[in-house]
């Protein structure tokens, strides 16, 4: 990734597939027994589907912003003096 | 004594020794006498070393011993594991690159030297090194209480100081080859460990919830024992009064794990973002077998498995059901496979800690107030004999201290290193925080979050304080008032106190910037953060 010198955040719409996983902690969604998948109650089996959706979600957000860095968040607010090293 | 099982260990026990000690020339840099090499391997791990060494980092033989167990005590709220470790990923994918890269740039070896770069200020990395270093302590114990409870399983069961000398052993020799070979010990070792662990876990669960009925079944009986007992709080689902504590407990894990030193050390010694990014989508492939071997706890409530009594303690063991469940159900040469597989499973994450508290003393402790000038070799050296004394301390605590002190310790660890997640993971992004506003964010939750597991007891266990972290509501108070009136529902201690401080860390931020108070120098570039391994920038490894 060519990294450019004067930039603060970048930022992608892409990364918003991150959000996704964080679904599964609503638990009210899913704290129930039935239906069962080869003995596993809801709770179980809905978890674990869980793994393949994070892997889909990340692995898509690191292919799609592999190439294409977008530059669009604004630079940190430093002055030229916060720049200075050397001082402790 | 279980012969065959134990014959089978020391074999694997002997093979990783032999590995450890050969890893100090595998992939050799110029010198092993800088922090670059010792404690990050060179700096230079690809994806696949990276993906078994953080796997090997992150889901430890006492995760592998304790999640299980608790699943067979309490039920559906042991299963937080699956998704702590499922959303991990997500939340850290950006900030660990920004982590890398700036870390890369000025050769930042601990989360502490990137705060102190970032605010200038060594009071506020010295802050976060302890933080670091107390929180890492109890977890190495931990993985002994793991490979304690292994070889208790086999038969090594003695009372007394003369039942811990197995330990002892093991010990020793994990701490001489960890001495002379740094990282590239538990890199090489993890090969040997994660492979093992696959293996054991792939034929534990296709074999055993056969062997005892099936799926249906065993929840079925999981079930029956959890109807029988008095507490409302167990169960296969979660109930209304824990389904807060299972969401919240799971967020602030996943907040926390890449805060601990030990977890950063594995990131900081790959080679480039990529390694770092393609491992986030590989990673969670352990997630799934953690979640597969929670289920182990329920298997074992069908198997009818008893833990065995500690003979140190004269306590039943909660933590030696799955090995109980695999020496009981598994021809003994396998079990010894087993067996070795969560042995070897608590001296990898044991030695990348043991490195990564090394680490800390000596770049925040030792260089910055003891010795202000030392050269590479110096700190190398020092590193070396902190990572003695951090394991030997640990095994003192287990020795000495009932082991049952080093999970309360665990739980209260957890709780204080996500007090850092302020000064380390939000500087990440914004300096927005003023110094003073991190370090007095970190005193309030801090000593709230020790308040609050202070007062969590539980009478069913005899324990009045630090039984826990699941906090009711109504125990929250605000000088007296009781905002959530006497609420039931619980919550994981670490959110309440992560939300306090970063309360209290705005309200002072904005009183320091209102008097203008300086606000510390900032060594790090904007563009820092996103530089890669091939840019001119990154700092040659193991120079000054």
């Amino acid at each position: 990734m060519p990294s450019d010198p004067k930039t603060g955040l970048r930022w992608s719409n892409w990364n918003l597939l991150l959000i996704v996983p964080l679904l599964m902690l609503i638990t009210p969604w899913f704290n129930m027994d039935e239906p069962r998948l080869f003995g596993l109650p809801f709770f179980y089996w809905y978890q674990f589907a869980f793994v393949p959706i994070g892997v889909l979600c990340v692995g898509l957000v690191y292919v799609k912003t592999k190439d294409q860095p977008v530059v669009t968040g604004k630079p940190d607010k430093l002055g030229v003096d916060d720049l200075d090293e050397g001082a402790n | 004594m279980q012969w065959t099982e134990l014959i089978v260990f020391s074999v694997l026990f002997l093979l990783v020794t032999v590995m450890g000690f050969v890893a100090a020339r595998w992939q050799q840099g110029a010198t092993l006498d800088h922090l670059d090499e010792w404690g990050l391997g060179g700096r230079k791990f690809g994806s696949w070393i990276t993906w078994f060494l953080v796997g090997g980092d992150l889901y430890t033989a006492y995760t592998f011993v304790a999640v299980p167990a608790l699943m067979f005590g309490a039920g559906a709220l042991g299963f937080y594991a699956l998704p702590y470790t499922v959303i991990l990923y997500p939340i850290v994918f950006l900030p660990l690159v920004r982590m890398w890269s700036v870390s890369r740039v000025h050769g930042y070896v601990t989360p502490a030297d990137f705060v102190k770069g970032r605010y200038g200020s060594h009071w506020l990395a010295l802050i976060i090194a302890i933080t670091g270093i107390v929180a890492t302590m109890p977890y190495i114990a931990l993985q002994l209480v793991g490979l304690e409870a292994v070889l208790r399983s086999m038969g090594l069961n003695g009372s007394g100081i003369l039942g811990h000398l197995p330990l002892f052993i093991a010990f020793v020799i994990l701490a001489l080859y960890t001495y002379q070979s740094g990282l590239r010990a538990p890199a090489l070792i993890a090969f040997v460990k994660d492979i093992l662990i696959y293996v054991v876990i792939l034929v534990a669960i296709i074999y055993l919830p056969s062997k005892f009925g099936g799926w249906s079944h065993i929840f079925g009986t999981a079930q029956a024992k959890f109807d029988a007992t008095p507490s409302k709080a167990d169960g296969i689902l979660l109930t209304g009064t824990n389904q807060l504590q299972y969401a919240t407990l799971a967020l602030g894990s996943a907040l926390a794990l890449f805060l601990y030193p030990h977890s950063l050390t594995g990131i900081l010694a790959s080679r480039g973002r990529n390694v770092i990014k393609r491992n986030m989508v590989a990673l969670p492939a352990y997630s799934l077998v953690l979640g597969l071997l929670a289920l182990l706890g329920f298997v074992a409530v069908s198997a009818g498995t008893k833990p065995i009594v500690n003979q140190a303690t004269g306590r039943p063991d909660t933590n030696t059901i799955v090995p109980e469940l695999f020496g009981h159900n598994f021809p003994s040469w396998f079990a010894g496979v087993a067996f070795a597989a969560i042995g070897i499973g608590a001296l990898v994450p044991a030695a990348i800690m043991s490195i990564a508290a090394a680490n800390l003393w000596t770049r925040n402790v030792y260089k910055e107030y003891i010795k202000k000038h030392a050269t590479p070799a110096e700190e190398a050296k020092q590193a070396k004999l902190a990572s003695l004394v951090v394991k030997f301390g640990a095994v003192a605590f287990i020795v000495f201290v009932d082991p049952q002190f080093s999970i309360d310790l665990q739980l209260i660890g957890g709780v204080m290193i996500l007090q850092t997640l302020p000064a380390v993971a939000i500087a990440l992004y914004t300096r927005w925080f003023h110094v003073w506003g991190l370090v007095a964010g970190w005193v309030a939750g801090m000593g709230y979050g020790m308040w609050l597991l202070y007062t969590i007891g539980n009478p069913a266990v005899g324990k009045q304080h630090f039984a826990g972290s699941a906090l009711p509501l109504g125990n929250i108070s605000i000088l007296g008032w009781h905002p959530f009136g006497g609420s039931t529902t619980q919550i994981y201690v670490g959110i309440v106190a992560l939300f306090v401080n970063l309360l209290v860390a705005v309200i002072v931020t904005l009183i320091a910037k209102r008097a203008r108070v300086f606000n510390g120098t900032d060594q790090t570039d904007p563009s820092d953060y996103h530089v890669d391994e091939d840019n001119p920038r990154v700092k040659p490894v193991a120079a000054h």
